[in-house]
């Protein structure tokens, strides 16, 4: 789960990480008002939208007035931006984030994550900040500094003070960037992150070190135990068939081919996407039905799999191993029936009782055809969508 | 023979008296595994599906001798699950819950490495070994005894395995599903240090995905010590970048963690690689047959590593990760 930046700067503040000044606007006047209440001659109008790259595709404004905070904020509410990390269609800005403008004199990258070779979380930081920092990973690795943290010690003092002084901070920075640091990781355990990013933490020109940018992520395993966080949702921000497909606890992802694929295993479902396109063809999505593919859910991803328009080809493969293959078959069967599904459907049933299950699906007079094996049921869906 | 679970083992199921837990302990007694007990906080000195119940793991290994767990505790209390497990002196503990935080994990991952035991999973299928036991939620009747091991990340995949592998009569010894979670008990690399001792494994079946570098680190593995034959998939090619496919750990993360870039490490370490999952079975039998035809590796000659056999002896070890680890390291060339 993902948060915007006005809700991460307000976590911040909570855990003394100090960011500049600034207000949350969902309309023209509310974003005036604010810059007004803020103060100042140079105000930053934010587009909040889960996505990088906003200052590239025009989302980060700098106001020199009330009159331009207006036109900023007029110029992003209600629009679509489109960042290299959105997605052609873009993501919806319903809020801007106005802020007071900061006198840069250096940007840091910073953030906290966990390092899955090691299985613990690692502080990750570049005097480069401001960049991409897997470009500045690519390009020039000795200027990425890094702290591991032991998970019974915590965080260290001299692990601060290690990457501070590496960053080249000095005086009362150092101790500076140690509260910042000890408020991210209290953060990211308080809150179960998957990620905290400070891109770019800045020095002022008056020596102070401040968060202009934070970004958290939230372990999608851990949003039970967190209430508060949880209400941070924006559902606008989703793909709205992710949105769709995790209210019935389907497991989907859009992608932009025209062979639907409903599997029931994360790992298959992926094998499944793949096998349509060693033959040829483009898989509209992914879709994990899960272990128990009931005759429910099996309607339901029909359902959901139908809603994208683009889909000329549905694949179901399924491996019914405690769940008998017949029983499935019948599911299918009656879910075309209800659903009203008028696309070919390729069925690729294995496991207990998978020979009825086939003649079952075969007897049917429904577009479902009936496949032998994994790589016939590629081959035979490629063949239909492309009819 | 085996690795890791014979028909010795001695289980107890934690999470015994639940709806997941009971359905697969029946399973699993079905299929001949000598379930001794189950752990269910509240409800020792019970009776459930003929074996008694206990209300610690101490107490359950005290009783009935258990030396594996099979853990379908939920979530939020599943990391303690395992901790319990470990403290109670089990020896191989088998996680098949899916969802924990992964903060606990690290946790909990760091905490194992003061313990004398295995942890498989979590969010996995479970470990089988045919016609002996059978600890966790895969459907038995696919497997048969045979010589091929199998390790994977994915559920579904590994069956996929198992019923191809049955079907060209080569059968499994044992097969381990490490699960789809990015912080995890052994990995790929502990696996196959196992099957690399077994004298009765005679190839690897591997199937990764998209998301870290430890099949990358396999690849390594494999090239430095692995003389068996190796046949491996990895599934996620078509996948998009940044989003969690299903699985917790299976996300591409600002370029790392690609299927091409682990294809690239394994073809270079001399395994089999196969672009379809639907010929894994099949390229395992043509390996076997063009066996001496593989590529020496320059540890051929030696033991795999005095820490890999040293843990397939079947003696207490310390945890897994950590001994293969160290090996002498070699830097990698890697993104950050």
């Amino acid at each position: 789960m993902n948060l915007h930046e006005y809700q991460a700067k307000e976590l911040f503040a909570q855990y003394g990480i100090p960011v500049p000044r600034g207000r949350v606007a969902a309309t023209v006047e509310e974003a005036l008002a604010a810059a007004r209440e803020l103060g100042g001659s140079l105000w930053v109008v934010k587009a909040q939208v889960h996505a990088g790259g906003r200052g590239k595709a025009g989302g980060v404004r700098l106001c020199h007035s009330h009159a331009e905070v207006a036109a900023a904020a007029k110029a992003l509410l209600g629009t679509r931006l489109i960042t290299h990390q959105s997605g052609p269609e873009g993501l919806p800005v319903d809020k801007v984030y106005v802020e007071v403008g900061s006198a840069i004199e250096r940007e840091i990258y910073l953030s906290l994550l966990l390092n899955r070779d090691r299985s613990r979380l690692s502080f990750v930081a570049s005097a480069a900040g401001g960049m991409d920092i897997e470009q500045v990973a690519w390009t020039s690795p000795e200027k990425i500094l890094k702290a591991e943290i032991h998970p019974a010690a915590g965080l260290q003092g001299y692990q601060c003070r290690q990457l501070a002084f590496g960053l080249g901070l000095s005086g009362q920075q150092v101790s500076e960037f140690e509260r910042i640091a000890r408020g991210i990781h209290a953060l990211y355990l308080d809150k179960d992150a998957s990620l905290v990013e400070v891109n770019p933490l800045i020095v002022t020109k008056d020596g102070a070190v401040l968060a202009l940018d934070a970004k958290i992520n939230i372990d999608a395993n851990a949003v039970f135990r967190q209430k508060a966080v949880a209400a941070y949702r924006d559902p606008a921000q989703e793909d709205p068939m992710e949105r769709q497909a995790s209210e019935h606890d389907l497991n989907y992802v859009s992608l932009d081919g025209d062979i639907a694929c409903m599997v029931n295993g994360a790992g298959l479902a992926m094998a499944t996407m793949d096998l349509i396109k060693l033959h040829g063809g483009r898989p509209a999505n992914f879709l994990d039905v899960g272990g128990g593919a009931t005759a429910e859910r099996v309607t339901v991803a029909f359902r959901l799999i139908l809603s994208n328009p683009h889909v000329r080809a549905i694949l179901v493969n399924i491996f019914g191993g405690i769940v008998r293959c017949d029983l499935i078959a019948d599911g299918i069967i009656n879910a075309v029936k209800n659903v009203g599904v008028r696309v070919p459907v390729v069925v690729r049933l294995e496991g207990t009782n998978a020979e009825a299950a086939r003649a079952t699906l075969a007897r049917s007079d429904l577009p479902i055809t009936a496949a032998s094996d994994l790589s016939d049921a590629a081959v035979k869906v490629v063949r239909l969508a492309a009819a | 023979m085996s690795i890791l679970l014979d028909k010795t083992s001695r289980v107890i199921c934690q999470g015994f008296t639940g709806k997941q837990g009971t359905f697969h302990s029946e399973q699993c007694i079905a299929y001949g595994t000598r379930l001794v007990g189950g752990v269910t906080p509240g409800r020792g000195g019970q009776m459930h599906l003929g074996l008694p119940v206990f209300d610690t793991a101490a107490q359950a290994v005290r009783a009935s001798g258990a030396n594996v767990s099979m853990i379908y505790v939920p979530a939020a209390g599943a990391a303690d699950a395992i901790l319990e497990a470990a403290d109670a002196g089990i020896g191989l503990i088998v996680c098949i819950t899916e969802g924990i935080p992964v903060n606990d994990m690290v946790r909990v991952k760091a905490a194992l490495a003061e313990y004398p035991c295995r942890l498989v999973g979590p969010n996995c299928p479970g470990v089988i070994t045919p016609g002996q036991a059978k600890v966790g939620i895969m459907p038995g009747f696919i497997h048969q005894p045979g010589r091929i091991g199998i390790v994977s990340r994915s559920g579904t995949l590994t069956y996929e395995a198992v019923f191809q592998t049955t079907r060209l009569k080569l059968g499994q010894s044992t097969c381990v599903g490490i699960g789809g979670d990015p912080v995890r008990g052994m990995n790929f690399i502990d696996v196959l240090a196992l099957f690399q001792a077994d004298p009765n494994t005679d190839g690897i079946i591997m199937v990764g995905e998209i998301g870290g570098s430890d099949e990358e680190a396999a690849a390594e593995f494999i090239r430095e010590h692995v003389t068996k034959p190796v046949v491996a998939y990895i599934a996620g090619v078509t996948a998009p970048p940044g989003k969690r496919m299903g699985h917790a750990g299976a996300v591409i993360d600002g370029g790392r963690g690609t299927a091409a870039a682990k294809y690239t490490a394994l073809e270079r370490a001399g395994a089999h690689t196969v672009r379809s999952p639907a010929e894994l079975g099949v390229a395992m039998a043509r390996a076997l047959k063009s066996r001496p035809a593989r590529r020496a590796s320059k540890a051929a000659a030696k033991a795999p590593s005095r820490a890999a056999s040293k843990r397939a002896s079947g003696k207490p070890v310390r945890a897994s990760a950590r001994t293969v680890r160290s090996k002498p390291a070699r830097p990698r060339a890697r993104g950050r």
